[in-house]
């Protein structure tokens, strides 16, 4: 069993979620290959050389690679897949990007946010934004397959593969990377945010939404609301995580003076880690959040914001 | 405001159950068979056909046998589990004592089904011979001519924000002129409630009263299909009228429900929580233990009987079904009188159409019905209802009187009062401490909530309207504790306490709304309106 | 151009999904179904398209059982021009779809495929990319804004980091995410005018595709709850938590 793995990196570093990809390949197979596909980017090809359990790295630079280009890139992780049990990725926007394009290449049915492995070719992975998980059974003889990072826990320490870089690289023409731009907003994007600091009913009015904005810029935070905030009309509609509003799953989801209707726990349970602060002990946030803080939201939050400094 | 557009058809028919379904696919049965050309459409508010429908349900096929008679052959039917037994108990906190079940509550030859998975078949049947059906589309207002006929409804506007301007989607609603217009809206229907007012439809008559139905469906081992138990007693109070239904599907599916009488006095009573305390019930926990609940909704109902009729036509319309009341509180049951009366009306309208006749008043229609089974029917249990004003054992040892003694023949008949001045002030009664929900049997409401598929377009304005404000606070929270905070099923109303005062505000979660329009009932000055919110809202029930 | 747009028949996302009692799928009979979300928006961009005059041909396309004819008349009462039912017993899994679009849009020679960015029912995220693959064409991915100029399209998507923008050559493959627009309602007149719109079906086999699966589900769970965690004091013990054991904020 040999698996090949795809390194998410910006030319100069590496995500630092290879190393959990390490672990899910590691269940997989004997042997880890790692293909590092970028313009420039040697340094990254020695970075994932020193990463534990990876036996050897395959580097191809090309400027046509530089961003990530599907085109340009998925054809090489078709190519190199060949002879190899397993390709792997962490889920993420650049997987969605490369992998589904080079298993089609290749005539492989991928396999999305893989949670768990229980055999080489059987698999746990959410449906339903999480709603339901299914365990399926791979009869393909590459299984493509994007990794929750999440999921497993990072490999540790150090390792010394060898670097090889091959030839390749090509410009489809089809498509030009222009820009990337930080997001227009003082916040980060709600969906895509690592962070969320979310207000409900109990944050009172639109004045002290303030507090939740100033704590979220001090994190680098989205700021979300409960629909009862949103109906109060203390923030626009497009704050609203849940059910009926945006399904989030941020590393952190701070919920301030919430209760946690159901209708708003659909929303964002699957975050890594929930924070509750709300003044009534009995709110059934509580019965989900991984730390609870009963307290006054208008001391708590000056409180958190020193903390922070 | 531009002119709407405008669409024309013969007939419109405003709802599809069970009752607008039985006309539109009478109509155009008729239509065949007489060589008319008639054209029907039917609007539902609903997302699909079903999805606003909900009932226990026990049918009664005689109305289907008269309408489709083949249906017992054909494979799609989703009418196949049989009743096989039939109990009827009364309940003590920790005993259950089995009654004579009454006769109006046999059900040989009756069987259990969905309601929506029924009306679905029902809509495939008529769109096969040629039936408009547009769901998701409300009809929000009546259309009259010069003369004062109805001559159809409008739809609503789609794609207005909260704060009443257009949005980017704003989407104006279509008129759809008809020669007659059905109005099958089902219990309390908004538009029937208007064309009652309009036409003083409703002047000889006791006033209608309701009930209010929450149901649950439950997957379980312990489902024994064809098995029907209705009980009575605890967890409500002797002054309370009421029971539960609890009706064996195939499929290890167990659907149960609990009625509550809305003439209820004491305000803090919750009927939701009355159900959840039920199902804990030493007779009714285990045929629920280890299994789920997959759906949940609830529906009022009309228990004004035979005296609540109200008069049926008007020029250029008729009411049907539940929107007129023919539901047969002794049984529970409406589906067949619902599809008896539409079949009736739709055959007095082709019979209109063929002699010419636009926009009459079609008053043979209503002879018609109350001289044909449903009329018999409903007659006979007429006093059975509202004797139970008077308690449950009055009630019980008067409907046991007049059931075998006088078979409904007895001289009299008792009248009711409407369901909103019965409401006593809180000061006058006890709050109820009910038992927290434990979350495997029971469940807090918006748990359950989740499980009814609810939803409305969140930018429009509420639909829920308060003809004047301050009464929320001043006369429902100050003299009668808010009760519209606990008889709503799906946490509709909730007072609560303005920031830095001791002062409340009424909040008005619409979207969570499941239609069953109780408030607009219930509410004791009659300051809740319920209205139209914009088409495809509401609940998504699966198989209620 | 023409555009080809597809359509995927889903639960509708307002129903609370559950798993089958034999757990051998996530149970849909008798659920309320609808159009896929993001394939709404797809739709509504190309009828945008449409109406702005840069494709005159609007065709939906859906792959699926039966049912899938009514989402194919919705589209049609929404706008779409003309429609194209792959009939296959189940929903086939992405790549089988992409053969199958691929198939359609070899005999239909498309301008632009606009897709949904993902089906909310297997949520695989899979279907448009493969498409561009068998293509050989481009992929705009996951896009909130879409402009289209001298047969490139100039498209925005948000990513981890902010906003990528890129160009692609038509013709192409463009994911529509929900910021994209807001999608229109079917009107009553619009509905009616469906009716008579031309309707194709065709079958994976008569394009020659093998749909056959290769991934096989052994068995649906439903997730566990998520367990509750602990009461902090005071905010310093939930920073520390923070920091220390969750190692959520730096
Ligand atoms: C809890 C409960 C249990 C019951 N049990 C039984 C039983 O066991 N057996 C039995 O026979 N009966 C039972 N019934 C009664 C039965 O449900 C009704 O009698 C029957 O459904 C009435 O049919 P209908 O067509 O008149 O109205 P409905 O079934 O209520 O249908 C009306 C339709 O019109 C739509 N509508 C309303 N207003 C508008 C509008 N303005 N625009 C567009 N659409 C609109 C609604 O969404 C709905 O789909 C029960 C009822 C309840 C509440
Ligand atoms: S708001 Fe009124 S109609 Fe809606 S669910 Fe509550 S009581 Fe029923």
């Amino acid at each position: 069993m040999s698996a090949l793995i795809i390194v998410e990196h910006d030319n100069q570093t590496v995500r630092e979620n290879i190393r959990a990809v390490v672990t899910c390949a590691r269940q997989v197979a004997d042997s880890v290959t790692a293909l590092v596909i970028g313009d420039n980017c040697r340094a990254v090809a020695d970075a994932t050389a020193a990463i534990a359990g990876i036996d050897k790295v395959k580097l191809v630079q090309h400027a046509a690679l530089a961003h990530g280009i599907s085109e340009n890139c998925a054809p090489i992780i078709a190519a190199e897949s060949a002879g190899m049990t397993h390709v792997l990725m962490a889920a993420g926007a650049q997987a969605r990007e490369w992998l589904p394009r080079a298993a089609a290449l290749a005539d492989m049915q991928m396999i999305t946010d893989v949670i768990a492995v229980n055999a080489p070719d059987t698999f746990v992975r959410p449906l339903y934004a999480g709603n339901a998980l299914a365990t399926v059974q791979s009869s393909d003889s590459v299984k493509f397959m994007s990794i929750r990072p999440t999921a497993f826990a990072p490999i540790e320490g150090a390792g010394s593969a060898s670097v090889e870089e091959i030839s390749g690289g090509a410009d489809s023409g089809q498509t030009t990377f222009i820009e990337a731009r930080t997001s227009s907003s003082d916040h980060p994007e709600l969906t895509t945010a690592k962070i969320v600091v979310s207000g409900g009913r109990g944050v009172g009015s639109a004045e002290n939404f303030q507090l939740l904005e100033t704590l979220a810029n001090k994190l680098s935070a989205a700021v979300g609301a409960s629909r009862a905030a949103v109906d109060a009309g203390y923030v626009p509609n497009d704050y609203q995580v849940g059910q009926t509003g945006k399904i989030v799953a941020p590393d952190l989801y701070i919920a301030i003076g919430i209760s946690g209707a159901i209708q708003h726990i659909a929303g964002m349970k699957d975050s890594k880690c929930i924070v509750a602060i709300n003044k009534d002990p009995d709110a059934p946030i509580f019965e989900i959040a991984d730390y609870g803080l009963v307290a006054d939201l208008f001391e708590a939050l000056p409180q958190l914001q020193a903390a922070l400094e | 405001m531009s002119e709407r557009e405008i669409m024309e058809y013969d007939v419109v028919i405003v709802g599809c159950g069970p009752a607008g379904l039985a006309a539109a696919i009478r109509l155009r049965q008729t239509a065949a068979e007489s060589g008319q050309e008639i054209s029907v459409c039917l609007l539902e508010k609903g997302a699909e056909p079903g999805a606003h429908s909900l009932a226990g349900a026990v049918l009664e096929p005689r109305a289907l046998d008269e309408l489709l008679p083949q249906w017992r052959e054909d494979e799609t039917c989703p009418i196949k589990t049989a009743v096989t037994t039939d109990r009827f108990c009364f309940l003590t906190e920790k005993k259950s004592y089995r009654l004579p079940t009454p006769p109006s509550m046999h059900n040989e030859g009756n069987y259990i089904v969905s309601l929506g998975r029924t009306v679905r078949w029902l809509a495939e049947q008529a769109e096969g011979i040629g039936v408009d059906i547009f769901p998701g589309f409300a009809a929000a207002e009546v259309l009259y001519n010069e003369q004062g006929a109805v001559v159809g409804v409008a739809t609503g506007d789609m794609g207005i924000a909260k704060d009443g301007t257009q949005t980017g989607n704003y989407q104006q609603g279509v008129e759809l002129r008809a020669k007659y217009t059905i109005f099958s809206e089902g219990c309390r229907g908004s538009l029937s409630a208007e064309v009652m007012k309009k036409f003083n439809l409703r002047t000889d008559d006791a006033p209608q009263t309701y009930g209010i139905g929450i149901k649950e469906l439950w997957e379980t081992e312990h489902a024994n299909p064809g098995e029907v138990l209705h009980t009575i007693g605890w967890p409500l109070r002797n002054d309370t009228y009421g029971g539960s239904f609890l009706y064996h599907l195939e499929a290890g599916k167990i659907a149960l429900g609990f009625v509550v009488g809305l003439d209820y006095k004491n305000p803090y009573l919750s009927p939701y929580m009355e159900f959840q305390r039920f199902k804990h019930h030493p007779a009714i926990a285990p045929l629920l233990a280890g299994g789920r609940r997959i759906c949940y909704g609830a529906r009022a109902l009309n228990e004004g009987g035979w005296q609540g009729i109200p008069q049926l036509a008007f020029p250029g319309g008729v009411l049907t079904g539940c929107a007129a009341g023919f539901l047969n509180v002794a049984k529970i049951k409406g589906v067949h009188t619902a599809m008896k009366s539409g079949m009736s009306a739709a055959e007095h309208i082709a019979a209109a159409l063929k002699a010419g006749n636009e926009a009459a008043t079609l008053n043979d229609y209503e002879k018609d019905l109350r001289t044909s089974w449903v009329g018999d029917e409903l007659r006979k249990v007429r006093n059975i209802r509202p004797m139970f004003r008077h308690g449950l054992w009055a009630g019980l040892s008067h409907a046991a009187i007049d059931t075998y003694l006088l078979r409904g023949k007895a001289p009299w008949t008792f009248g009711h009062h409407n369901d909103h001045s019965q409401l006593k002030k809180a000061s006058e009664c006890q709050a109820i401490e009910y038992p927290k929900p434990d979350g495997e049997l029971s469940f807090s409401r918006l748990e359950n909530l989740a499980y009814s598929g609810v939803n409305h377009e969140a930018n429009q304005p509420a639909h829920l309207k308060l003809r004047d404000n301050s009464v929320a606070v001043n006369v429902n929270l100050q003299d009668y504790a808010g009760p519209e905070a606990r008889y709503c099923p799906a946490g509709v109303y909730e007072f609560v306490k303005e920031e830095n005062s001791d002062q409340h505000a009424l909040v008005i979660n619409a979207q969570n709304c499941v239609h069953c329009k109780t408030c607009d009932i219930k509410d004791p000055t009659q300051n809740i309106h319920w209205t139209t919110p914009e088409g495809g809202g509401g609940p998504n029930y699966d198989s209620m | 151009m023409k555009i080809l747009v597809t359509v995927k028949r889903v639960i509708d996302p307002y129903i609370k999904v559950r798993v089958r009692a034999d757990q051998s799928a996530v149970e849909t009979d008798g659920v309320k179904m609808a159009m896929n979300p993001f394939c709404e928006n797809a739709l509504e961009e190309a009828l945008r398209w449409r109406e702005a005059g840069i494709a005159n041909e609007v065709v939906v396309l859906s792959v699926g059982n039966d049912s899938c004819v009514e989402t194919l008349r919705t589209a049609l009462a929404i706008g779409a021009d003309r429609a194209i039912h792959v009939k296959a017993a189940n929903t086939p899994q992405p790549l089988a779809t992409a053969k199958i679009i691929t198939a359609v849009a070899k005999r239909e020679d498309p301008g632009v495929i606009w897709m949904g960015k993902q089906g909310i029912d297997g949520d695989y995220n899979q279907t448009g990319q493969m498409t561009a693959a068998l293509l050989g064409w481009g992929q705009g991915l996951f896009l909130s804004s879409a402009k289209f100029a001298d047969g490139v399209v100039t498209g925005e998507s948000e990513v981890d980091s902010g906003i990528r923008v890129i160009q692609v050559k038509t013709p192409c493959v463009l994911t529509a995410d929900l910021r994209l627009n807001e999608a229109r309602y079917a009107t009553l007149p619009n509905i009616m005018k469906a009716k008579k719109k031309p309707f194709e079906t065709l079958t994976p086999e008569e394009l020659s595709v093998d749909a056959s699966d290769r991934l096989t589900t052994l068995i649906v769970n439903t997730p566990p709850p998520r367990a509750g965690g602990v009461r902090v004091a005071d905010v310093a013990e939930l920073v520390s938590k923070l920091r220390e054991e969750a190692k959520v904020i730096a």
